[in-house]
């Protein structure tokens, strides 16, 4: 018996399930035939009842949690401290990376970079080990690490899902058993190649999507009980395992920031290749699979998230960012608990042991128990050196925009070339026209912002009012991402546009004097830098209200602009 | 399950190629390999590790060391008989924490003895092996400092708890990392005797053979591993050859004169980037079975060797790699 019926009259030819809670059935069942090859699933959806369903189809698999502060002995075991504690002995207690199994990785939109990388390591040399990634993400510009979204077979969004739709869950393990004692015989037919040039048509440059389709083509093909891997295997390979990574689709592909692959037209011009030219087509049928499985929205939702994860700007995790429990670890202290402060076990344990002999023969009647002693405790301290952002905010409004914006993006460039002594970060918000757009989202990346700043337009009217509002924004954003923000503002101060987008002088100036308070309120320190030949008052008064340092630069280049700030922010 | 062969890796020739000349020569001083995910940047380092040659140390010994009279006091090591063992490639993972990297009070000998010993970190693992850091790039502060430190001097001093332990700690560091994520620190990055940038492959042929060979070492483990490890064999077999070789590689004036007008013209800071490229040109030479340095060497040396040296300079929009082959042409024409 096979899971579909049809098989032995349409031989190869099952229909593919279409509604989406088959999907994540299906999907479920393969991550369970072939762990090892598949490594894991992308789970992304709010908490719900829809993921509880989900995760009570999964119980059956016992799978072990694990959240994203997990500290290191937890994941590579450790001495078990109350079993230690308790005996006087050393107890070592199992890692949960430790155990062959699957592993469920809660907010996995909150892992940090270390934590994602010592998983991926982990997946990478234990072929037992798989993973769930839950993704909650809400916000843009949230979403899964790179080096686990890269390692992770199979994608599923379950957001559009309704209750309704969705069902009790069972893994029918015998057959999932069955299917699993077929992979190894399994065909794979013309399946690499094809997979391969599809990655390629749909701009994933990675090697393990391929490799990781391939696995879940095979695994469907064993779950179907076929010998060999057909045309239905590699669609739900493609839905499954590609569309989430898709960068573009053949058709509406304006080649996007990060340069895809050569399009397989690109091939070698001998004769070999051009035999193959069938090849060189975009496979429709498994790039419309793709695109099915997407919904709409998600791909530039993902894409967002890739970027800004690229960018470095949210490996954060959030706003509680003290010094007694993140940062640098210092060399722990003696003192006592409470107040925030946190035991450092490890240590007070070390403080402890060297006198173990010598207090029990001082205290014979204190039996084998461990003898600690007030003064043994020892606290744990941290410094804590939040990032700093550097919000560029660039008039590129009027006539002198051209240069000024050029002369901008030289500063930016050379403020963050400088980054790497003074850990800073840097974001570019122009304004011109009607709007204010934020060019370039917080990042460390050289390589980033030179590919976002190249080709920023200028000219046009100045929206300052609008620039100052999403201004705050950004700094707001960037300090509960744990980063300190600081404005720059380079421009003449001449607004003349209000913020629902009409030619309203009075208006403009009075909505800017609103921002530019708001921003005092919360106390962003900001620096203005007025590049007009003749200054106006406007502007002194505008950084009056935001509290700010006024600069007269009128003809700044980027190195005297960058030896400005350097000097203004004291760095 | 066996790591995938090193000569089983499709193209990404430069990488492999600075991994082989670490092999030959350790003082060339580690590789760091920048690029795209999903390139194989770890699969190499994986391979690598048992690629190498092994190496003879005293049995127990916790810093690998060759002679029973290198062991430090604090091993306690009684034996004085040598064993074989794989050379180390030892991880240093993103999260951990001081202690591990440099060995901190053995707290169990501690609880349970009473007694206060030392228990070795990473570094001592590593010391004759290969220290290999992936995303080196998201490294914390303080762990790279200490790896400065420790990549410096040859030694790992940890004094604390009433303890003042040294040992040798003389490691070749591979780290590899995506510069997307955050760029690394200059002075971490001159610590890296080689640097390469690796790609994904863009003809969708090489492609191919990357998955099917990838999918016959997991599906058709035996058959595959029984295909490459006579070529792996023999590639250990030419480090070996090329180790022997090296001393033997005659360096004339002009070649020294070649070093050293490269690494003007390019600006790079401080007579490192000469002594690596002049290194790297002479552990080329010995692999290819050379008896003499030539310019063709220094030629193919210089830009695993100098494109991580180069002075920012973030308005010149060509890539390191360009600005080395610029020169190259100029000065050695």
């Amino acid at each position: 018996m096979t899971p579909y019926d049809d098989t032995s009259d349409t031989p190869g030819r099952p229909p593919p399930p279409t509604d989406p809670w088959s999907m994540v059935t299906l999907a479920l069942t393969l991550m369970v035939v072939d762990p090892a090859g598949l490594r894991g699933l992308w789970l992304r959806g709010r908490s719900g009842p829809v993921r509880d369903r989900v995760m009570a189809g999964l119980a059956a698999l016992s799978p072990r949690k694990l959240h994203p502060f997990m500290a290191e002995d937890a994941l590579s075991g450790g001495m078990d401290l109350s079993a230690t504690l308790a005996t006087g002995e050393l107890h070592h207690h199992a890692g949960l990376l430790e155990r062959p199994g699957l592993l469920a990785l809660t907010m996995a939109e909150r892992c940090p970079p270390g934590l994602a990388v010592r998983l991926g390591q982990a997946l990478d040399d234990d072929p037992t080990l798989s993973l769930l990634a839950l993704d909650e993400a809400a916000e843009d510009g949230e979403g899964l690490p790179l080096a686990l979204s890269d390692r992770l077979g199979l994608f599923l969004d379950l957001d559009g899902i309704t209750y309704g739709e969705s069902a009790d869950l069972t893994l029918p393990l015998p057959m999932i058993a069955m299917a699993q004692a077929r992979l190894a015989r399994i065909a794979p037919g013309d399946a690499a190649p094809r997979l391969v040039r599809v990655a390629a048509d749909l701009g994933i440059t990675s090697l393990r999507a391929p490799l990781l389709a391939v696995a879940c083509a095979r695994a469907h093909a064993a779950w179907r009980g076929a010998d060999a891997i057909d045309e239905a295997d590699l669609q739900i390979a493609v839905a499954l395992c590609y569309a989430h990574k898709a960068l573009h689709f053949p058709e509406d592909a304006p080649e996007p920031q990060e340069a895809p692959p050569d399009p397989p037209q690109d091939q070698p011009e001998d004769g070999r290749d051009r035999d193959q030219s069938e090849f060189e087509l975009p496979d429709e049928m498994l790039i419309d699979a793709a695109r099915a499985a997407l919904p709409p929205g998600l791909l530039a939702q993902l894409q967002a998230a890739r970027l800004s994860r690229a960018a470095g700007a949210n490996s954060g995790a959030g706003a509680m960012r003290k010094s007694m429990r993140r940062g640098r670890p210092m060399p722990s202290r003696a003192g006592k608990p409470g107040a925030g402060a946190r035991v450092d076990v490890v240590a007070t344990l070390r403080q402890a042991a060297p006198w173990q002999k010598m207090r029990r023969a001082m205290m014979p009647d204190r039996g084998d128990r461990l003898l600690l002693m007030p003064s043994d405790i020892r606290i744990k301290r941290y410094r804590d050196q939040t990032d700093r952002v550097l919000i560029f905010v660039v008039d590129a409004s009027g006539s002198a925009a051209v240069a000024r914006l050029a002369e901008a993006k030289g500063a930016v460039e050379l403020m963050l070339a400088e980054a790497y002594s003074t850990r800073d970060h840097v974001a570019l918000i122009a304004f011109r026209g009607h709007h204010a757009e934020l060019c370039l989202p917080p990042s460390r990346s050289l390589v980033q912002t030179k590919r976002r700043l190249a080709g920023l337009p200028g000219g046009g009217a100045t929206p300052l009012a609008h620039a100052l509002q999403l201004a705050l924004a950004t700094a707001d954003q960037a300090r509960s991402h744990g980063m300190t923000p600081t404005l720059a503002f380079l421009t003449d101060g001449r607004g003349n546009i209000a913020l629902d987008g009409r030619a309203d002088r009075a208006q403009a100036a009075l909505e800017a004097t609103q921002f530019a308070r708001a921003i005092a309120a919360k106390s962003i320190p900001a620096l203005v830098i007025d590049t007009s030949l003749r200054p106006k008052p406007q502007l002194a008064e505008l950084s009056a209200e935001m509290r700010a340092t006024l600069i007269a630069l009128p003809r700044a280049d980027a190195r005297s602009l960058q030896a400005t700030l350097s000097a203004a922010l004291g760095s | 399950m066996t790591p995938f062969p090193f000569t089983a890796i499709v193209g990404q020739d430069e990488m492999k190629t600075a991994m082989i000349l670490t092999a030959i020569d350790a003082s060339i001083g580690g590789v760091l390999v920048f690029g795209d995910r999903g390139t194989g940047k770890s699969t190499a380092v994986r391979a690598l590790a048992a690629l190498l040659p092994p190496i003879e140390a005293v049995k127990g010994c916790p810093v690998n060391s060759a002679r029973p009279e290198d062991c430090p006091d604090w091993a306690e090591v009684t034996t004085s008989e040598v064993e074989t063992r794989p050379t180390p490639v030892v991880d240093l993972p993103l999260g951990v924490s001081e202690d591990r990297v440099t060995g901190a009070l053995d707290i169990e000998r501690a609880l349970t003895r009473g007694e206060k010993a030392f228990q070795a970190g990473l570094l001592a693992r590593a010391n004759r092996g290969y220290l290999y850091i992936d995303e080196v790039n998201l490294l914390e502060d303080h762990i790279v400092d200490l790896l400065l430190d420790v990549a410096q001097s040859g030694e790992n001093v940890v004094e604390r708890e009433g303890m003042s332990i040294r040992h040798p700690a003389r490691f070749v560091l591979v780290g590899s990392g995506n510069p997307e994520e955050g760029e690394l620190r200059p002075q971490l990055l001159d610590r890296f005797g080689l640097s390469v940038e690796v790609t994904s492959p863009k003809e969708i042929e090489t492609r191919v053979e990357v998955i099917r060979r990838r999918d016959a070492y997991e599906t058709n483990h035996t058959a595959f591993m029984a295909e490459w490890q006579p070529q792996d064999a023999a590639l250990r077999a030419r480090i070996l050859d090329a180790r022997a070789a090296l001393p033997h590689v005659r360096t004339s004036n002009v070649a020294l004169h070649d070093c050293a007008s490269v690494c003007l013209a390019l600006g790079s800071d401080g007579l490192r980037g000469e002594l690596t490229l002049l290194r790297t040109a002479r552990a080329l030479a010995a692999l290819d079975g050379a008896a003499e340095l030539t310019r063709a060497h220094i030629r193919q040396a210089a830009p695993m060797a100098l494109r991580h040296r180069l002075r920012r300079d973030p308005l010149d929009d060509a890539g390191s790699t360009a600005r080395v082959a610029r020169q190259l042409a100029e000065v050695l024409p």
